[in-house]
């Protein structure tokens, strides 16, 4: 019984990576008030999701899945590993977007760290028309 | 194939070959002729699939000639076509509206780039919608995302950058969150065709692991349609957006949003399973009460107009959301109606707001004193459509507040259908705030404020003008939501 659980609970080892990478990345986004911080916590909580994808197309036994002459041949289901290409991809657009925005929040605010920004944003009063302050030059 | 046969994925593929052109072409004057002509054409395609869809019931198109359930397949139903007319026609409104707006918000070298984007995410949006597979829903969803952010941090405040940051880390989550639950859904299933989903899910139903997809399915789309309370991100990203960028992801993108819901939670899933299964309609009843109870009074309390309607949209989610609670057809249909009215209300009121600002630089409240005398047909546009938006009779808004009502008493919740009417009194304290100001109260300054230009009146009165056609001739609206609805239950003829 106990052995039994034992060997459940390490041979699906590549769930619980996923799983401690998934909640790592999570912290990092919550807890970090640096711009940047944030999104490296994106790319580990995304990247989490990345290998979920690919482990789950892993056939034990299994080949790269290009045809071969023996018909017995077991192989890997590629279906996962190409959506996850998509993903990746997707994934980078997401970094670089984001990135971008860092950057041209330094420019700014004078800063990539979330709590000076509140403070500074705290501080901009758009009662009158545009608020001159509020704007970001030409 | 005739060009006919190829409708489905026309609308999709136009404004998605025309976006890298506007970033080529360099000149404002072509980008935003590129941009009108993609929205437009997309207008015609989803009036002409719609139509179609009516008459003869839902069309399969298999990208590339690949065979689904293993080819990516394009499944246009009544659901769809109708969320595709919502987002077409909005985004042909926009269109004409953005020429002038955005030539006064946006910087003159980025606005190539701004009509690039534009049409990435209008082709996206219309991709969520045509699309009958699932990772291509993730795919779609993230295009028409990671333009929207880029989009609102175009916006003239600084703090446009940063709440474009912000919808960035929390639309990721959300989307992250989705493919989790597409992937879970594929282990157990071994297919992506929603088809071919809905057809295997029954046979799994128990399996844990489905439920755990559901689980993260559910909350990354309430992320992305701004359920409350996982809509922190929208009040600032709609308040600090060029008005343009408001108005057309104000009555598009969260309303796509609700669509995947229904499409995931009723189609795939079937409403047997959320329902009966997970108890997802008293969980939503919940939250949706919620919503439009706090949004709407925290509305009330705001000083910048455009923040103000920005949770009035949160509430009005909720609405949506609550005729999706109901678990029936009447609820349903008050849904997709509501999706495509406040769509009209919304869109013609920022369109409204983006005038003042065109003219005034700034649509805090204080400085909106007296401008009813001085841009009195923007103005009228911004009290018809706030009338819409409280659901006085003759306008949109009365019909599908109409339909929730009737929802919540079928079931025989009458405390529901009175806290609709409440919420609605509430609609009214916060639009007459901003009438009060701009009727009643006299211009802070003698300086000449002229009306804002035709090329901005037209199309903010082309959705003013639906708004009160379609609130009066409702039946044809009326129809294909009801059809829709059925669809989506599972009970259509």
């Amino acid at each position: 019984m106990m052995s039994e659980l034992l060997s459940q609970v390490v041979g699906s080892y590549n769930y619980w990576i996923v799983v401690f990478l998934m909640m790592t990345g999570f912290y990092i986004l919550i807890s970090r008030g640096n711009l940047i911080k944030k999104l490296v916590g994106l790319n580990v909580f995304q990247t989490s999701v990345f290998m979920l994808y690919i482990s789950l197309g892993k056939i034990t036994g299994g080949t790269a899945p290009i045809l071969v002459d023996d018909p017995e041949a077991l192989y890997s289901n590629p279906l996962p590993h190409v959506l996850i290409l998509t993903a990746i991809v997707v994934g980078i657009a997401t970094t670089s977007v984001g990135l971008a925005l860092a950057v041209r929040i330094k420019e700014a605010y004078g800063t990539v760290e979330e709590d000076e920004i509140n403070e500074i944003e705290a501080g901009i009063d758009d009662r009158r028309a545009p608020g001159r302050a509020a704007l970001r030059g030409p | 194939m005739r060009i006919v046969d190829h409708l489905p994925i026309l609308q999709v593929v136009v404004p998605l070959v025309l976006a890298p052109l506007c970033a080529l072409v360099r000149s404002r004057r072509l980008a935003w002729g590129l941009a009108a002509a993609g929205s437009v054409s997309s207008l015609v395609v989803s009036l002409r699939l719609l139509s179609a869809v009516m008459a003869s019931g839902p069309i399969s198109y298999a990208i590339g000639d690949w065979a689904p359930p293993f080819g990516i397949e394009y499944r246009i139903d009544v659901v769809n076509a109708w969320v595709l007319v919502v987002v077409s026609t909005i985004a042909a409104a926009v269109a004409f509206y953005a020429r002038v707006s955005v030539q006064a918000e946006v910087g003159d070298r980025r606005i190539p780039l701004f009509y690039a984007a534009y049409l990435l995410c209008l082709s996206g949006l219309l991709g969520i919608a045509a699309t009958g597979d699932v990772f291509n829903v993730f795919v779609f969803l993230e295009i028409s995302s990671l333009s929207a952010y880029a989009l609102i941090s175009l916006g003239r405040d600084r703090r446009a950058l940063t709440s474009a940051f912000r919808y960035l880390i929390m639309g990721s989550v959300g989307a992250t969150f989705i493919v989790i639950g597409i992937g879970l859904l594929y282990a157990t299933t071994g297919t992506l065709n929603m088809e071919d989903l809905s057809e295997i899910l029954p046979q799994v139903w128990d399996a844990r692991t489905v439920k755990v997809a559901y689980g993260f399915l559910a909350v990354g789309l309430c992320l992305k349609l701004a359920l409350f309370p996982l809509h922190l991100w929208l009040p600032n990203a709609y308040a600090f957006a060029p008005s343009a960028v408001t108005a057309f992801m104000a009555a598009t993108a969260t309303k796509v949003a609700v669509y995947m819901l229904l499409r995931f939670f009723l189609t795939i899933f079937g409403a047997a399973f959320s329902f009966g299964v997970m108890g997802l309609d008293r969980l939503l009843l919940l939250l949706a009460l919620t919503a439009i109870f706090s949004m709407s009074l925290v509305a009330i309390f705001q000083a910048n107009v455009k923040r103000l309607l920005a949770y009035s949209s949160v509430a009005q989610i909720g609405y949506m959301i609550l005729g999706l609670s109901f678990a029936s057809v009447t609820g349903l249909t008050a849904t997709l109606l509501h999706l495509f009215n406040h769509a009209l209300m919304k869109g013609a009121l920022f369109m409204a707001l983006g005038c003042v600002v065109y003219r005034i630089g700034s649509v805090h409240i204080d400085a909106m004193a007296g401008l009813g005398r001085r841009m009195p047909l923007t103005m009228a546009a911004f009290v018809a459509g706030g009338l819409s938006l409280v659901g006085v009779p003759l306008t949109v808004g009365f019909v599908s507040k109409w339909y929730l009502i009737l929802g919540a008493l079928e079931r025989g919740w009458w405390p529901v259908a009175v806290l609709v009417l409440i919420t609605s009194v509430m609609a009214l304290v916060y639009v007459w705030r901003v009438v009060e100001v701009a009727y009643f109260k006299p211009p802070p300054d003698d300086e000449p404020i002229a009306e804002a230009p035709a090329s901005l009146l037209v199309p903010t009165w082309a959705l003013v003008a639906l708004n009160v056609y379609l609130g009066i001739d409702a039946g044809r609206t009326i129809g294909v939501a009801e059809q829709a609805a059925r669809t989506l239950m599972g009970t259509a003829p």
